[in-house]
């Protein structure tokens, strides 16, 4: 599903030249829920940015879904991210604008699907996460959790493979929180890739598998430092 | 895609409401005093006898004195009567007309005396082909002959707007009108005739209103009739009492002749050349034969018909519609920025760069397409007050659908022009960085 491979990522500037990420390589399964760790300036969400296509890698190689993401262009890899590619933010990054439907609607937008196509995956999506009746709310009409279950529909909305949570429970009180994690796994059971960024050693306890991040490196705490680097055998 | 970009700029556009404001009336300011002046440009510059401009020439011939002769200068700006009439009866053009303003006074008949009082109108003096090279349309009736202007037959041509005043109706062909004491048969009534501007005589107002009475220039060298317009003499031509006899070296009247090919238009020139040649062998002429053919337009320019601070006006209002871009550029820079946590959540959620560009751009040209409304209505204020400046071209300033069409395209043009800049910076936006500090 997910293959990283020696990546790293170096951002310079005239007088600095920071290394983000150093030779990191995990490989994430079908049907996997990760939780990544790590201290502040690790490199957890450098990590998340490059997964989901919104940074590009310095060096090293990442396929994701078969498809080796950096020869492609920005159209391919924006086009990618929509179809494969599920974000959940802290701060939920709700648009303040748009009512709870056009919310769940703007990565369908993108995929240029028919108007019925849309309302149909929208109202699924919305059902899935128990806000069928509020469509017609705006964010600020909604509270903390709600409004991380609108941006969860709107990450499913598209059917991605995997979803990607940077600290998703970060802005929520205990009991949404547990809500929004029952959500996500919810979603793993059903097939769905989680890999989830957070500092909070309870939610990442409830991952099958953690990845801990320190300096730009990756160690999987499950399977141990030496099973994080993907085998030879995986690439053949 | 474009109506949910649309929608997305009305949605954008209401929430920012001072800031749109802003930049709609600045936009709208721009192109209402472009829209302004470029009317009154394209008014006073456009093409007053389409279809037919590049075939009917102003033919200047030289023959003045040697004695101030500057090689390389133009030749007189008008043509002797003896040259004119010498070019008519030649007839070497498809059509030719020779031909001055002038002025007549409109009597009532004797059997009719206190209908009116008598009024004077302006009149040209002219000869046969006048009508059918300069496309006047007839409602009644129709020109002279050419035998009529030999003979100086008493006919004369009127508006419909001149019938109408006299007889009270239209249908006058064949009725007899008294001019300046002479009674005078009406052999045709015209429309609707107000070439702007007035290219066939710029010696008298160019942009005004059109002549109403148009009888045969024998005519009206037989009766001495009034002439309007510039004369110049030279030689003893101050002197002598009748500047406008057939000898009088004085320089007068236009002549036009229609060539309806180049190669025409060429043997015309030739044929003109040969004739200050001969006038010369004759005596008559002292320079060397210098001799113009200009087609309308090149006419026009040469006459310089649209004044220059017209032009100036307009070089000023696109600078304004400059400034007023650079101010939206700005406005709209900081408008795109603001939304930079959603342009990161856009991208995120699988909205390429070039999307974002266009939902942006969309969003600048629907500023322009609303500034563009009002500036349409700022633009008919503008010609308002032009219509009551003291200026011959004042009641020609109205826009027209061209100039509507354009004024919508300069407003939406202005606006995506100035939404280029703002709308890469917003497409360059990283996402990476918006969500995590959105």
């Amino acid at each position: 599903m997910f293959r990283m491979k020696d990546v790293s990522k170096v951002y310079r500037t005239e007088m600095v030249e920071t290394h983000a990420l150093r030779d990191l390589t995990l490989e994430v399964r079908e049907g996997e829920f990760v939780a990544v760790t790590g201290p502040s300036g690790s490199g957890k969400t450098t990590f998340l940015n490059i997964a989901g296509l919104l940074e590009e890698l310095t060096r090293g190689e990442y396929s994701l879904d078969g498809v080796d993401v950096k020869s492609l262009d920005d159209r391919a890899r924006s086009h990618l991210r929509n179809e494969k590619i599920g974000f959940v933010f802290q701060s939920f990054n709700l648009i303040p604008d748009l009512d709870v439907y056009d919310n769940v609607d703007v990565p369908l937008r993108y995929r240029k699907l028919s108007r019925a196509d849309r309302k149909k995956r929208i109202e699924k999506a919305l059902e899935r996460v128990g806000l069928a009746s509020r469509v017609k709310h705006f964010p600020a009409e909604l509270s903390g959790g709600q409004q991380q279950r609108v941006a969860i529909a709107r990450a499913i909305a598209g059917d991605p493979k995997m979803l990607l949570a940077d600290e998703p429970t970060g802005n929520l009180d205990s009991a949404m929180a547990r809500e929004v994690m029952q959500l996500l796994e919810d979603l793993n059971a059903q097939g769905t890739v989680v890999l989830l960024v957070t500092h909070d050693p309870e939610i990442a306890a409830r991952a099958q598998r953690n990845v801990h991040i320190v300096d730009g490196h990756a160690t999987d705490l499950d399977r141990g430092p030496s099973l994080v680097k993907v085998p030879a055998a995986v690439h053949a | 895609m474009f109506g949910y970009y649309f929608d997305l700029a009305l949605r954008s556009l209401k929430r920012n409401r001072g800031l749109t404001a802003l930049m709609i009336v600045a936009i709208a300011f721009g192109v209402g005093a472009s829209m302004t002046t470029l009317t009154v440009l394209h008014v006073l510059s456009g093409d007053p006898i389409p279809g037919k401009s590049d075939k009917l020439f102003y033919v200047q011939l030289d023959p003045r004195r040697a004695n101030s002769f500057k090689p390389g200068e133009e030749p007189a700006d008008q043509m002797t009567r003896l040259d004119s009439e010498s070019l008519l009866h030649a007839a070497r053009g498809d059509k030719q007309a020779m031909m001055t303003g002038g002025r007549a006074a409109i009597e009532p008949d004797r059997g009719g005396v206190g209908r009116f009082l008598p009024f004077d109108v302006d009149s040209r003096w002219t000869s046969a082909d006048f009508f059918s090279m300069f496309d006047v349309p007839f409602v009644a009736g129709g020109p002279w002959s050419a035998i009529e202007d030999q003979r100086a037959t008493r006919v004369v041509v009127i508006t419909q707007a001149l019938a109408q005043k006299v007889f009270g109706t239209a249908e006058v062909v064949g009725r007899p009108m008294r001019v300046e004491g002479t009674e005078m048969r009406v052999v045709g009534v015209i429309g609707d005739f107000r070439p702007v501007p007035h290219f066939y005589d710029l010696n008298t107002d160019d942009f005004g209103l059109g002549d109403q009475l148009f009888a045969p220039f024998s005519v009206a060298m037989e009766l001495k009739l009034h002439s309007n317009g510039s004369m110049n003499c030279w030689g003893d031509g101050d002197a002598i009492p009748d500047q406008r006899a057939l000898g009088a070296p004085c320089d007068w009247i236009q002549f036009w002749v229609e060539a309806d090919t180049a190669a025409k238009a060429s043997t015309y020139s030739d044929f003109l050349v040969s004739y200050s040649e001969d006038q010369a062998k004759a005596g008559r002429f002292e320079r060397p034969p210098n001799v113009r053919m200009r087609d309308v337009s090149e006419y026009l320019d040469f006459k310089k018909v649209v004044p220059n601070d017209v032009k100036l006006q307009t070089w000023i209002a696109l600078g304004f519609l400059l400034v007023c871009l650079v101010n939206t550029v700005g406005l709209l820079l900081t408008k795109f920025l603001r939304r930079s946590g959603e342009i990161g959540v856009r991208r995120a959620l699988g909205a390429s760069r070039r999307e974002i560009f266009v939902q942006l751009l969309v969003e600048s040209g629907t500023i322009g397409l609303v500034g563009g409304a009002l500036g349409l209505g700022l633009a008919w204020l503008g010609l308002f007050a032009v219509r009551h400046q003291p200026t011959s071209y004042a009641d020609l300033a109205h826009l027209d659908l061209p100039m509507l069409a354009v004024t919508f395209t300069l407003a939406i043009v202005s606006s995506l022009f100035a939404g280029m800049l703002p709308a890469w910076r917003g497409c360059q936006v990283s996402p990476a960085i918006q969500l995590k500090s959105h």
